[in-house]
């Protein structure tokens, strides 16, 4: 579980995010959803504790995540997995070396196991070939997919995924729901999904959080959110015309 | 001014103290190592090679030239291309040459996982990032450039017997005789400790550079010219340090 706590940021005194506080429970999809530029990717930062918050707290399981020292605070990112918004592979590495890296550097695993282990995500996220690859040789989906692979691979208590699905077709998009979906509850974990995408809303979203106006403007669920009667939600959820007709049928219905 | 130069030293030494902490596991460091030695070290061998060849043959040929009074013996000649060679041109010169090719390569390296998120995903992982990315570039640098230097100072010796040679300036028992001549080998001690001191200057300038590299590609270019300027500065007042220390 993750709990935060009136988290506020800044930037050169444009408010980022503005006393944000929130819960995100064990075993579900927790997603966060809003415009570009609201600031989630800065949010999910403040989290994980690579941007500075200017006040707040960030409790992992009741620690306070921003203030332990070096040492526990990198202990507690052991346990931590990250996808982030560009994917951030390693260049130097192969899509195989990638994947076992946190591997080699936390684990006892043999080198067969750790190559075992990373055919196996691979093989998840529909890339079995693609190990000896390097990431400069691979489209923006496939990276976002090799980057998925590594964050699960050592089976992390903490899942973060910053816009897993974006640049990926539809088929492969609920591919990845689908797995962020079986892991967090397989394995338990306090996984937190950032979108733009209503499918993987509707798909997996246990949980769903609403940032606008950098503050948290709605929370609530999959089963809630196409009867919201917030006005700004709406307008996020009903873009096009033809969403917006059929949402009139149905309220007529 | 000042502000800024005491914010940098501070966050320089700041990050020392992290790059020298325990590894999170020796065997994935020592593969790092060991792919640093080739990229930083064997890498660079062919254009020390070429430097020092022509180098050591200029400095053999001016020498002649410079020594055309009958009182002075040609194989002067021989031990002033050996003591240029040894005690300045390798190290200093050499060492400015690296700071040119490896430190523009760590900064860019560094710089460039800085802006694509690499070095966030590292730290995320729990990995100490400045260790992992920069203690194998400084063990590499310190260890390898001493071999580098003492290559470099062969062949400048050897590249200056041979044109000189060629050039009819010197004769090889002449040459000889002059290398040999009133040789110290403490002046090989100074040189290698200089060029230690100049690798560890290398290795973390550049590095300290490219990790705190804020922004896009155009940054890591700055990062790199930055990070060649100051290196090869600190390489020259050390170099002046360390030679009133060693040689007075
Ligand atoms: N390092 C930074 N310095 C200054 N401003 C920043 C910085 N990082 C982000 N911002 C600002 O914070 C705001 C939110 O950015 P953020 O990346 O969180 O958006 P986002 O919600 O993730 O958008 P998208 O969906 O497009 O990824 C933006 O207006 C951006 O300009
Ligand atoms: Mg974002």
């Amino acid at each position: 579980m993750i709990e935060l706590k009136h988290i506020n940021k800044s930037f050169n005194g444009r408010h980022v995010t503005q006393d944000f506080s929130c819960v995100f429970d064990r075993g579900k999809t927790n997603l966060i959803i809003g415009e570009s530029g609201s600031g989630k990717t800065v949010l999910l930062k403040c989290i994980v504790g690579l941007t500075q918050v200017d006040s707040g707290e960030v409790l992992y399981d009741g620690q306070d995540f921003l203030r332990l020292n070096p040492r526990d605070k990198q202990n507690l990112r052991k346990q931590i997995g990250m996808l982030f918004q560009g994917g951030a592979l390693f260049d130097s590495k192969t899509v195989e070396e990638n994947i076992t890296f946190p591997l080699a550097m936390f684990t006892d695993m043999s080198h067969e196991e750790q190559k075992d282990r990373a055919q196996f995500c691979l093989e998840r996220v529909n890339l079995a070939q693609a190990g000896d690859l390097y990431p400069s040789e691979l489209s923006g989906g496939m990276k976002k997919r090799v980057a998925i692979a590594r964050a699960i691979a050592p089976n992390p208590r903490y899942l973060f995924c910053d816009e897993p699905n974006s640049g990926l077709d539809p088929k492969t998009s609920i591919l990845i729901d689908k797995l962020i979906k079986d892991i967090t509850e397989e394995f338990q974990m306090t996984t937190i999904v950032i979108t733009h995408d209503m499918n993987s809303v509707m798909e997996i979203g246990e949980k769903v959080v609403f940032i606008c106006k950098n503050q948290k403007w709605w929370e609530g669920s999959n089963q809630t959110i196409l009867d919201t009667d917030n006005k700004e939600l709406e307008d996020f959820i009903y873009v096009s015309k033809f969403l917006k007709e059929l949402k009139n049928k149905k309220m007529k219905a | 001014m000042f502000n800024r130069t005491f914010f940098h030293i501070g966050r320089y030494f700041t990050m020392l103290g992290r790059v020298f902490s325990k590894p999170e596991k020796w065997g994935v460091y020592r593969k790092e190592f060991f792919h640093e030695i080739d990229s930083l070290g064997i890498t660079s061998l062919p254009i020390i090679a070429i430097i020092s060849l022509f180098m050591g043959a200029v400095i053999t040929i001016q020498a002649a030239f410079g020594f055309t009074s009958p009182w002075v013996p040609l194989y002067a000649v021989g031990f002033t291309t050996r003591d240029s060679v040894i005690l300045e041109f390798s190290p200093t010169i050499i060492s400015l040459i690296l700071a040119g090719k490896v430190g523009s390569n760590i900064a860019s390296e560094i710089g460039t996982m800085r802006i694509s998120e690499q070095i966030d995903a590292l730290e995320i992982m729990g990995v100490n990032s400045r260790a992992f990315l920069i203690l194998p570039k400084i063990a590499a640098c310190v260890l390898i450039n001493p071999f580098l230097i003492l290559i470099s100072m062969f062949l400048g010796i050897a590249g200056g017997w041979l044109l000189g040679t060629l050039a009819g300036v010197v004769t090889t028992y002449q040459f000889v005789y002059g290398i040999q001549y009133e040789f110290n080998s403490f002046n090989i001690t100074y040189a290698l400790i200089k060029t230690v001191v100049f690798a560890f200057i290398i290795a973390s300038v550049s590095a300290y550079h490219g990790y705190y590299t804020e922004g896009g590609a155009l940054e890591v270019g700055r990062s790199s010219t930055k990070a060649v300027v100051y290196c090869s500065i600190l390489i020259l007042v050390f170099n002046f340090l360390l030679t009133q220390l060693l040689l007075s």
